[in-house]
């Protein structure tokens, strides 16, 4: 079955330069293994479409459960020259959980979408 | 002997964050050092335009203003307050400072300025002329901007902040440092923590970098729990209480509103990072896989086991350079039809621009309340909305044209499509943003020579 990425995890990005970064944090521990199989540097890539237009990087942090995901080309060349309504991509975390992903049917977590 | 803990509180996390945030944080409870942060590429390029209307400005006169009801209760509980306030300007921020010192009768406040940063003077001795000062993340080359640059500023580290404390400034304001330097600074100075160790130094700028933002650390902006977080309206701002092995607990005072729990914490620790194995700054390389943390419970988290690895040896240079201009001009368009209304408008817009033979660069055509903020991420509505705000935002390389896009709006409300309420942007001329840009380059860490000097009340 699919939920949105938003059930199983929060998020928060933020700008340097073109560059937008989102760190994407497990709600619970047990969504670790599930956000690194689902969540793709390809996939959230393809997810973004347009918006950004260079190469996407994964980092893992098993530690805090979360992964770190760095767009390049993200931001219309960046906060200061930027023409979007959101120049500093910190709306991006909220625009990354919205991705449908796939869980075991017996998983147990919190519809909060 | 083993020093006891060093209590470091956060209390401002850029320029536009909460004024009082400082005096809450020295009246609430007790704390040894206030950081505040006040400097984002965005305010670099915002305090450049203003030193070049005004000499004496550059720097971030909100810390003036949060300092002023603070001081009194600073100077008697000898609290140390380290900010980067003084942006392109520390000088002018701190002669701003002890005229407040003066004006309220505080005599003798020491305080510490860190220059040095300021490299505009020396750009081509660092290779402005040759092949180095390539863009950091696109590897652009220097030429590209060489005849547009505006200033040069080098992210100093945590050791002159710390030369200043131990020279006995009671204030600290610098240029361009790391945010995160303003918490390691004073971690140095009271813990004495050698040049190379490593592990502990990089669990200062652990603490900076969490205490950096501001809130950010004790449940504002907070994704995952925003519903949950008590008291936004009294929010206190995050405490790191330092153990001299650098270990920490993230707290805050207990009589303000906020959270401080793991999940807080992460995300705070994930904001704008890039490779977490390799935290950059000119202290030393932290590893951020690296970071455990562990839930004490009463909005207290134990951050631990902090690695990392030698500093750089190039620092990281931020250049400013002229960038055109840009403006946006906002209308509402009510149901029916608002989306083809609104996106007929743009064209009309767009196309008496080009008849007019204004010079543009770029545009955007955003719809406010469909698609502006995530664009085709953004599902389809299932019904046509009520109401559509239409965004449009050009850039030009001149002030005219830009400015004369701005002549285009108003006239719509006659001349335009009907069914257009007078929302933002409507019955004005959108005023033109003149852009200054970023250029970020790496320059040899023996080539900038930091400054520390004491001034006193």
């Amino acid at each position: 079955m699919k939920t949105p990425l938003y059930n199983l995890a929060h998020a928060r990005s933020g700008d340097k330069g073109d560059i937008c970064n989102i760190g994407v944090i497990a709600r619970r521990a047990a969504y670790y293994p599930i956000l690194v199989r689902e969540l793709t540097a390809e996939r959230v890539k393809s997810h973004f479409g347009e918006l950004c237009r260079g190469r996407v990087e994964r980092y893992e942090l098993p530690n805090l459960d979360a992964l770190n995901f760095v767009l390049h080309a993200a931001l219309d060349g960046g906060a200061l020259t930027s023409l979007r309504l959101d120049r500093q991509g910190k709306t991006y975390g909220f625009a990354l959980l919205r991705l449908e992903v796939e869980i075991p049917e017996d998983l147990e977590f919190d519809i909060l979408v | 002997m083993t020093a006891r803990p060093l209590t470091v509180a956060g209390a401002s996390g850029f320029w536009g964050d909460r004024n009082d945030a400082l005096l809450d944080q020295v009246r609430s409870g007790p704390v040894d050092v206030v950081m505040l942060d006040y400097l984002a590429e965005v305010t670099m390029s915002i305090l450049r335009i203003k030193k070049l209307r005004d000499p004496q400005a550059g720097y971030a006169t909100d810390f003036v203003r949060a300092l002023e009801p603070a001081l009194e209760l600073v100077v008697d509980r000898g609290i140390k307050v380290v900010t980067n306030a003084g942006g392109m300007n520390p000088v002018g921020c701190a002669e701003a400072v002890i005229a407040v010192a003066q004006r309220r009768g505080a005599r003798h406040v020491r305080i510490g300025v860190v220059t040095g940063d300021d490299v505009f003077e020396r750009l081509s001795e660092l290779g402005a002329s040759g092949s180095r000062l390539e863009h950091l993340d696109t590897g652009e080359k220097f030429s590209s901007i060489s005849g547009r640059v505006l200033s040069a500023n080098v992210y100093l580290g945590a050791d002159p902040i710390a030369e200043a404390l131990r020279r006995g400034a009671q204030i600290v304001v610098t240029g361009r440092c790391t945010d995160s330097a303003l918490a390691l600074g004073p971690l140095l100075a009271h813990f004495d923590w050698a040049a190379d160790d490593w592990n502990r130094r990089a669990a200062g700028v652990v603490a900076g970098h969490v205490l950096e933002c501001g809130a950010q650390a004790s449940g504002g902006n907070f994704a995952g729990g925003w519903h949950v977080v008590p008291n936004l309206e009294r929010l206190g701002y995050p405490i790191a209480v330092v153990e001299p092995n650098g270990e920490f607990v993230v707290t805050k005072h207990s009589g303000l509103g906020g959270l401080v729990t793991p999940a807080v914490i992460k995300e705070q620790l994930l904001y704008e990072i890039g490779d977490p194995r390799a935290y950059v700054t000119p202290d030393v390389v932290a590893d951020f896989t690296s970071i455990r943390l562990e839930d004490l419970g009463g909005d207290r988290v134990r951050v631990y086991d902090v690695r990392g690895t030698p500093a750089p040896q190039e620092l990281k240079v931020s250049i400013t350079y002229e960038g055109g201009f840009r403006n946006a001009a906002m209308l509402t368009f009510v149901w029916p039809y608002a989306r083809e209304r609104a996106l007929r408008t743009a064209e009309l817009v767009l196309s008496r621009c080009q008849q007019l033979g204004l010079r543009i660069d770029a545009h955007r055509v955003e719809l406010v309340g469909l698609s502006a903020a995530h664009g085709p991420i953004a599902p389809a509505p299932a019904a046509e909305p009520s109401e559509i705000v239409l965004r449009l935002a050009i850039r030009t390389p001149d002030e005219a044209s830009a400015r004369r896009f701005g002549h285009e709006i108003a006239p719509l409300i006659l001349d335009g499509l009907p069914g257009v309420a007078a929302g933002p942007g409507l019955g004005g001329r959108p005023e033109p943003a003149r852009i200054v840009d970023h250029w970020p380059a790496l320059v040899p860490r023996d080539a900038v020579e930091p400054r520390v000097e004491i001034l006193s009340s």
